[in-house]
Formats: structure tokens, C-alpha cells, sequence
């Protein structure tokens, strides 16, 4: 019996199944708090060591609850709404930043059949989630009705919609191989995709470059360094958040971090193979798949941290040319060559239901 | 099936309350917020027609992209309210007639609906054959039976967009541009020159100057 199954025997057919995916998604939703948490403390650590410091050590073991006590410190703040502000959008921006956050990790699969909303259109639902948390961040910089997080809300806007364009062609890349827009069917789709012994779109060298552009997308996306212009606090202050106190901006600080964990968790899927092992070998299937995921992420997670340490940031009109003169056209000339290559030399279109002969 | 029609009110009812709301909202930018409220609730109701791709290409396209380039812009302009409404009175007469002739054609459009074609609620019409997706059956028709229609669409928008970038774009002069490339194929032994000179002779700075 399924779990949901469960649920439906034991207390009608709507209850159980509400009751049943109401569990689920604080199944999903906790694991994820805990891992911002997590995260925050994991960034700190990996700065601090590539910077020579020895990061926060003194709240818990190793320093390990640092986060909950900074968190705690935010939620006893009081929250303060600046008279100029639009009142209703300036308390909206920062609920949607974190709820679309959350709402973005319903359709993750985290191991074979282990994913909450199975979509057929789950890359899609990925995509318009991921662009619509512009908002959060360019009402927030309306709302507050002063200099620095209007700028930081237009440069935000302008930088996330810039880099969706070319995010798009690489997932066409991507979706192209896999036949699907099903998260599951394309971490199945690269079981020993290559050489049938590699699991993973990214040792394709058709695709390799692009998952390094899906990655340098991804800290853009997720406004990490060097492209965090919207914060910029060199310039800006903070940009969109200089306004915001307490729980408000502790809801920012949760969603991009929410956020910057689903793209741990995106690359793996689309380029790394899921929750499958890296070799398409009987030995390492005996890991659990869930372990392959959580690490892969966490691999992701220390390359995310490594960026922000290493790298100095973007100046604006550098990053536009970025994303719009080289990216774009890269991206788009590379999803040419990868449907060519498609249609001349594999079989992938012929097999498609619904074909059209040449 | 009561979810579904729960869930169709729903949209449908936040749908118009929030496109009335576009068109009473004093404020352009809240305006724009409205419109994106009403965008997100045709989503839900191509999503209740079985539609998941229209919905998602929906919220893609028109919340992801177009709306925030409205918000955008709206951000942006000073609007003077005072002068907005001065011409209220003057503009009613012409503001009348559009509606009025809207009005006439919906009027036309609802007199020809016949009852009988109309799906059940709930009902989902047609469907994709079997063993297709939504996404593929979109994609077979688009390209093989619509094939020109949509690349003439292509080809309209291309043209719009060229001549945006036609109509707004101007050469400044005295601008120094970055040329990135020449920047990064910048080496030491082109930039620098070591020298000894002689005591009182000075630096020849002939061709260093770039």
C-alpha cells in the first residue's frame, strides 16, 4: 500500500490524501530549514577556513547552533515598517520570497520515486517558480520607498530576468536529451549515458560546457557572489533588505538560502546524475540513492561557498555584457549544435511519439 | 470533482476581482501587481483544463518576463496624478464609445454561444492520443500542421525587436568603451618598460600613453 494509500483507507478518500501530502511537505519542508541552517553555518566555515579564520566556533559544539541562536536573536527584533512605506507590498515581498522558495522543492525527486509532485511539466513548474522569486525582491525594493533598495530591486529585476534567457536554452539542452520535462525521467535518462558506464549528462561533451554555464547561471540566479549586485553592500548598503528587520528580513535570508540549496540540488539532477552513482556499476548501487543525492548537494553547496570566497564581484554593466553577449549566444548556438547532433546521429527523435518524417 | 469546481470559482473569482482591480487601482505600480495576481489565475484555470504546459509556458512568459518589465517601467515613470485626472471629463465621451462598441461585440460573441457545444465543467476537452504528453502533442502540431503561422509569429516578433533596439539605440560620443578582450590580452611585456636612465636624461614616454 502506498503511503498516501495509508492515509485514504484510514480517513476517507480527501482527508487522507490532504492529511497524507500535508505530512509530506513538513517532511520536505523541515529537512530543508534545518539544512539552510546548515548551510548558513557551512558557508561561514568554508569563508573562514579559505580566509584563515576559524569561523563561528563558540554556540554549541564546533559552533555547530550559531545559526539557531542568530535566528532566535532575529525573531525576538522588533519589526519596523518605515512610514513611507506602501505598508501591504512591504510585508507581501518577503512571504513570497520564502514561500516560493519552499514551493520550488515540491517537484525535487531525492531518490527514485521519492519526489512529492511527480509533474510531467516539472523542469517548467522549476523555471516559473524560479522566476517569479523576482518579485520578492523587486516589490520589497519598491515598497521600502527609499534610494538604495530601489536600486538594488532594479538591478536584481534586470540581472534575473537577463540570466533566465540563456538558463532556459541550457535546460532545452537538457530536456532534449532526456526526452522529457520530468525531473525523475531525466535523472533516469542518464543512467549510463555515456560510454553506457558513466552516469551523468556532465561527462557528455556535448553538455559539459553546458552545465559550467548552468552553474555560473546558478550563482547569478541565486544572486550569489560575484554577481550579488543586488545586495552589494559595498554600494548599496544591503539593497533590497536595508529596510527590512527582524522576522521580515529573516524570511529574505531563509528563501535565498532555500533557494541556493535548490540549485544545489538542480545541477545533480540535470547534469550529475541524480541519485544515481557516478559509475554505472552494480557495487556502488548498494549506497542508497538518497546518500548519492545528499552528497552530490553537499559537493555543490562547498563549490557554491568556494565561489563566494574566491571571487571578487561583477560591475554591473560587466555583468549585463555577461549574460547577454556571451552567455546568450553561446547557450543558444550550443542548443543548435545539440539538436543537431540529436537529429543526424542518435535515434532520440525518431523514437518521440507523435514523430514527423523528413 | 467538487475540488475542481471549488478550485475553478476560485480562480475565476480572484481572476476578475483582480483584473477590476488593475483598472481602479490608484497606483500604477499596484496596478501591475494586480495584473500579475490575475496572470497567476489564468495559470490555475489552464491547469484545471488539463493544459499544464499553457500554464506553466503562462506563468513563464507573462509573470516571469513580460510583467516584470511592465513593473519595470512603471517603477520608473514620475506620474503626476493631478495631471492624469485633470483630463477625466474631456476623455469621457471617447472612453465611452470604446467600451461601448467592446460591450457590443461581447454582447455578438455571447449570442452565438451555443449551449450545447460547451463541456461539462470539470470535463476535460479532448486530450492528447495515447502515450503522449501535453508538451508533445503541442510540439506536433505546432511544427508540422501550424508550421508557418508559428514561425511568421517568430518572424514578427524578431522584426519588433529589432526595431526597438533600431528606435532606442544611440552612439554617444566620448564614451571609452571597455573592450574586454584587449584587456585581458594585456601582458606585462606590452605594458611596461624597464628603463635606467641616465642622471638628468629622464623617460621618453613616446608610446606609452595608450
Amino acid at each position: 500500500m502506498t503511503y498516501t494509500g495509508w492515509f485514504q483507507n484510514n480517513f476517507g478518500d480527501g482527508p487522507g490524501w490532504f492529511l497524507a501530502n500535508l505530512t509530506l511537505i513538513l517532511a520536505i519542508v523541515l529537512p530543508v530549514m534545518v539544512g539552510v541552517a546548515m548551510a548558513v553555518y557551512a558557508d561561514r566555515k568554508i569563508w573562514a577556513a579559505m580566509q584563515m579564520r576559524r569561523g563561528p566556533n563558540v554556540v554549541g559544539p564546533f559552533g555547530l547552533l550559531q545559526t539557531f541562536a542568530d535566528a532566535a536573536k532575529l525573531f525576538l527584533k522588533e519589526t519596523i515598517i518605515p512610514a513611507g512605506a506602501s505598508r501591504a507590498v512591504f510585508m507581501l515581498a518577503p512571504m513570497i520570497s520564502f514561500v516560493l522558495a519552499l514551493a520550488i522543492w515540491a517537484v525535487m525527486p531525492f531518490d527514485a520515486g521519492v519526489v512529492l509532485a511527480d509533474l510531467n511539466v516539472g523542469l517548467l513548474y522549476v523555471f516559473a517558480v524560479s522566476s517569479m522569486g523576482v518579485y520578492g525582491i523587486i516589490m520589497s525594493g519598491w515598497a521600502s520607498n527609499s534610494k538604495y533598495p530601489f536600486l538594488g530591486g532594479l538591478r536584481s529585476a534586470a540581472q534575473m530576468v537577463s540570466y533566465e534567457v540563456s538558463m532556459g536554452f541550457i535546460l532545452v539542452a537538457v530536456i532534449l536529451y532526456a526526452q522529457s520535462l520530468n525531473l525523475s525521467d531525466i535523472v533516469m535518462a542518464q543512467q549510463g549515458n555515456v560510454l553506457g558506464i558513466l552516469n551523468g549528462n556532465i561527462f557528455n561533451p556535448l553538455l559539459f560546457p553546458m552545465a559550467i554555464m548552468f552553474f555560473i547561471v546558478a550563482l547569478a540566479e541565486t544572486n550569489r557572489p560575484p554577481f550579488d549586485l543586488p545586495e552589494a553592500e559595498a554600494e548599496l548598503v544591503a539593497g533590497y533588505q536595508v529596510e527590512y528587520s527582524s522576522m521580515s528580513f529573516a524570511l529574505f535570508f531563509l528563501g535565498e538560502y532555500a533557494n541556493i540549496l535548490f540549485m544545489c540540488a538542480l545541477i545533480p539532477v540535470l547534469f550529475l546524475g541524480g541519485w544515481l552513482p557516478p559509475l554505472d556499476w552494480a557495487p556502488l548501487y548498494l549506497v542508497p540513492g538518497f546518500v548519492w543525492m545528499l552528497a552530490k548537494m553537499a559537493v555543490m553547496f562547498f563549490c557554491f561557498a568556494w565561489v563566494k570566497a574566491a571571487v571578487p564581484r561583477y560591475r554591473y554593466d560587466q555583468l549585463m555584457r555577461l549574460g547577454w553577449k556571451v552567455f546568450l549566444p553561446l547557450s543558444l548556438f550550443w542548443v543548435v549544435v545539440v539538436s543537431g547532433w540529436l537529429m543526424f546521429f542518435t535515434d532520440k527523435f525518431a523514437t518521440v511519439p507523435g514523430r514527423v518524417l523528413l | 470533482m467538487t475540488t475542481a469546481i471549488f478550485s475553478f470559482y476560485l480562480f475565476a473569482f480572484v481572476l476578475i476581482t483582480s483584473a477590476v482591480l488593475v483598472i481602479t487601482s490608484k497606483n500604477p505600480v499596484h496596478s501591475v501587481l494586480w495584473l500579475i495576481v490575475s496572470f497567476f489565475n489564468a495559470g490555475g484555470l489552464f491547469i484545471l483544463l488539463g493544459a499544464e504546459f499553457l500554464a506553466m509556458l503562462l506563468i513563464i512568459v507573462y509573470v516571469g518576463a513580460v510583467a516584470v518589465l511592465f513593473l519595470f517601467v512603471v517603477m520608473m515613470l514620475d506620474i503626476d496624478f493631478d495631471t492624469l485626472r485633470k483630463g477625466f471629463w474631456k476623455n469621457l465621451p471617447l472612453g465611452l464609445a470604446v467600451s461601448g462598441v467592446i460591450l457590443a461585440e461581447m454582447v455578438l460573441a455571447v449570442g452565438v454561444w451555443e449551449p450545447a457545444r460547451v463541456v461539462a465543467m470539470g470535463a476535460q476537452p479532448g486530450g492528447p492520443p495515447a502515450g503522449m504528453s501535453n508538451t508533445q502533442w503541442i510540439g506536433a502540431v505546432l511544427y508540422t500542421d501550424y508550421l508557418l503561422v508559428f514561425q511568421a509569429a517568430g518572424m514578427v516578433l524578431l522584426v519588433a525587436l529589432i526595431g526597438a533596439i533600431v528606435l532606442t539605440h544611440r552612439t554617444r560620443e566620448g564614451v571609452r568603451r571597455q573592450n574586454i578582450g584587449a584587456q585581458i590580452a594585456r601582458t606585462p611585456g606590452g605594458s611596461t618598460r624597464a628603463v635606467q636612465p641616465a642622471i638628468g636624461g629622464g623617460v621618453d614616454l613616446k608610446g606609452m600613453d595608450k
